[in-house]
């Protein structure tokens, strides 16, 4: 029940956001600028969804030719389609019946990782800081992966980030979204990636994937790697939240148990009862 | 890594091998009849274990009561605090008030218990860096040079210093329930006190705080920094729980609200969108 003097209040910071108070309610915003922006006064009804994702990130509008290419990664990476690691976790919640949200939870804890998922996002975007486009400094990190002197909550990268150590050749999609994604502005860095995709596989021993796109993308696009990890968190979360939608209809008996698929290498048998 | 040297398999290959083939030691369920954690017959084997023994065989595949008693011991004394300001506790206290559920509200406050100015990465970092504080004592590094070198590469030491305040409160029944159970005795211990005593001289003033005392004590037992990391991922339930509670059983909305002038705006001023 403090009533504390306006001007010693804690109060949240904020480059993004500003608010005015409706007159009758001061928990209650009259106006919500972003960026400068008049929210609902003037984006709403003007302004697509990927230019607000974009303007939310960068506090300023996109280039026609920005928006295009964001879209575009938006777009491929929205369904990574049901048998993703991620998507795979949130239709377990949704055979069980959890909560939709304990679906969505289930693929960013799921989809967050080191394999396929936004870490291995951030860590690629933190090779093309250090390489950009020159290609002898890209083999060299590719060989001689940075070791982390202390631990981390995060286990260690097993494989070259951006490349999918348990692929064949690189998958077609991979390299329509590439094509796609170059064609649109002539980026340095994805026209440097298509050029170089099967020397830097060699060296990976492992094919391009799609976090390897969405890496070389956001990075072409000026993002941080922080920015570009909650960015893909985030795109693929439509793919999840629909298959787990669908899994939750159709219920657990039609849904993968794999049955007879586990093997207990040291299971000790059926107790033998004294009674 | 074991069993990449036993199969020479790669690619789609080695996914093929292992397509509805999951072999585990680990354990399973075998439905109608019984349950097998590493080895042991849940029903019969390890049914009279407490809740944190079988936790702590389930991480470690060793049976050790008095690991699980220090364990909760320190969890209930470190990381189980009641107070919706800490910023893991609040997020569960915001699920409350904004009426979410109790899983939702701990899984979140689990989740950003793995924080970096508190939590399970100091939790895990001070473990990891007591050990090679030792091994650098046992090579005939100083005290003071272990301690200058760790600063200069990471600018912290896990477990020393604290935002907001600097001495632990916990520190003392912390040793005294260590001694209770005579756990207060070991040679990391001991060497956690020595950094203190050395940190406390210089001008960073940094004194212990629990993270570096439990880490000691679990290293006096010989846990490695992965199984002190998973044994922790509970210890912040204890104090996450009662913060949902109470702001769930409050009227809703209710918790710490803010006004619109609560938001310092550090935004650009106002313009136009223009398509």
């Amino acid at each position: 029940m403090t009533d504390r003097n306006e001007n010693t209040k804690e109060q949240i910071t904020t480059k993004i956001w500003r608010e005015e108070a409706e007159p009758d309610n001061p928990f209650a915003a009259a106006a919500s600028y972003c960026a400068g922006y008049n929210v609902y006064g003037d984006l709403l009804g003007k302004i697509g969804l990927i230019e607000y994702l974009w303007l939310l990130f960068k506090l300023d509008p996109p280039s026609k030719e920005q928006a295009r290419m964001l879209e575009g990664l938006a777009v491929a990476l929205a369904n990574p389609g049901p048998r993703d690691h991620s998507v795979r976790g949130a239709m377990n919640a949704g055979v069980g019946g959890s909560t939709r949200a304990s679906a969505l939870i289930a693929a960013i804890a799921v989809g967050a990782g080191n394999l396929g998922g936004s870490r291995e996002v951030y860590t690629a975007m933190q090779y093309w800081q250090q390489c950009g486009t020159e290609l002898d400094s890209w083999i060299s990190l590719i060989q001689n992966p940075p070791k982390e002197e202390r631990c981390d909550v995060w286990p260690e990268m097993e494989h070259t980030p951006g490349f999918d150590p348990n692929g064949a050749s690189c998958p077609t999609p991979v390299k329509q979204t590439l094509d796609h994604l170059s064609a649109i502005a002539q980026s340095k860095e994805l026209v440097w990636l298509q050029a170089q995709r099967e020397t830097l596989e060699q060296h990976a021993q492992a094919p391009l994937a799609f976090s390897g796109v969405a890496a070389a993308t956001l990075f072409a696009l000026g993002f941080e790697p922080e920015q570009a990890e909650i960015l893909f968190l985030m795109l693929r979360l439509p793919g999840a939240a629909v298959h787990a939608l669908e899994q939750e209809k159709m219920g657990w008996s039609r849904y993968p148990f794999f049955g007879d698929g586990l093997t207990l290498t040291n299971d000790p048998g059926p107790v033998t009862s004294n009674d | 890594m074991t069993e990449q040297k036993e199969n020479p398999l790669t690619g789609p290959e080695r996914l093929k091998a292992y397509e509805d083939n999951w072999q585990t030691d680990m354990g399973a369920w075998f439905p109608g009849e019984r349950v097998v954690l590493r080895g042991k017959d849940v029903f019969t084997e390890l049914n009279e274990y407490s809740w944190m023994e079988y936790i702590v065989y389930a991480i470690t595949g060793k049976s050790n009561p008095k690991l699980a008693t220090i364990i909760e011991g320190l969890s209930l004394l470190s990381t189980s605090y009641p107070d919706p300001r800490l910023w893991n506790n609040r997020i569960a206290a915001l699920a409350g008030t904004a009426r979410s559920t109790g899983a939702l509200a701990l899984s979140a406050g689990i989740a950003a218990s793995e924080a970096s100015i508190y939590g399970l990465r100091p939790i895990k970092g001070a473990l990891d860096f007591l050990y090679r504080a030792s091994d650098k004592k046992k090579d005939g590094t100083s005290i003071e040079a272990i301690v200058k070198e760790e600063l200069r590469i990471n600018r912290c030491i896990s477990g020393y210093g604290r935002p907001l305040v600097n001495a632990d409160e916990r520190i003392a029944p912390a040793l005294h329930f260590l001694k209770s159970i005579e756990a207060d005795r070991g040679e990391f211990l001991k060497l956690a006190f020595e950094i203190e005593d050395f940190l406390k001289s210089t001008r960073y003033k940094y004194r212990m705080n629990i993270a570096a005392l439990n880490a000691a004590t679990v290293a006096d037992i010989g846990m490695t920094p992965d199984e002190y990391y998973y044994t922790s991922t509970l210890a912040f339930i204890g104090g996450i729980l009662p913060c949902h509670l109470d702001t769930q059983s409050k009227p809703e909305g209710m918790f710490y609200p803010l006004p619109v002038g609560r938001i310092k705006s550090t935004s650009t001023s106002e313009r136009i969108w223009v398509n």
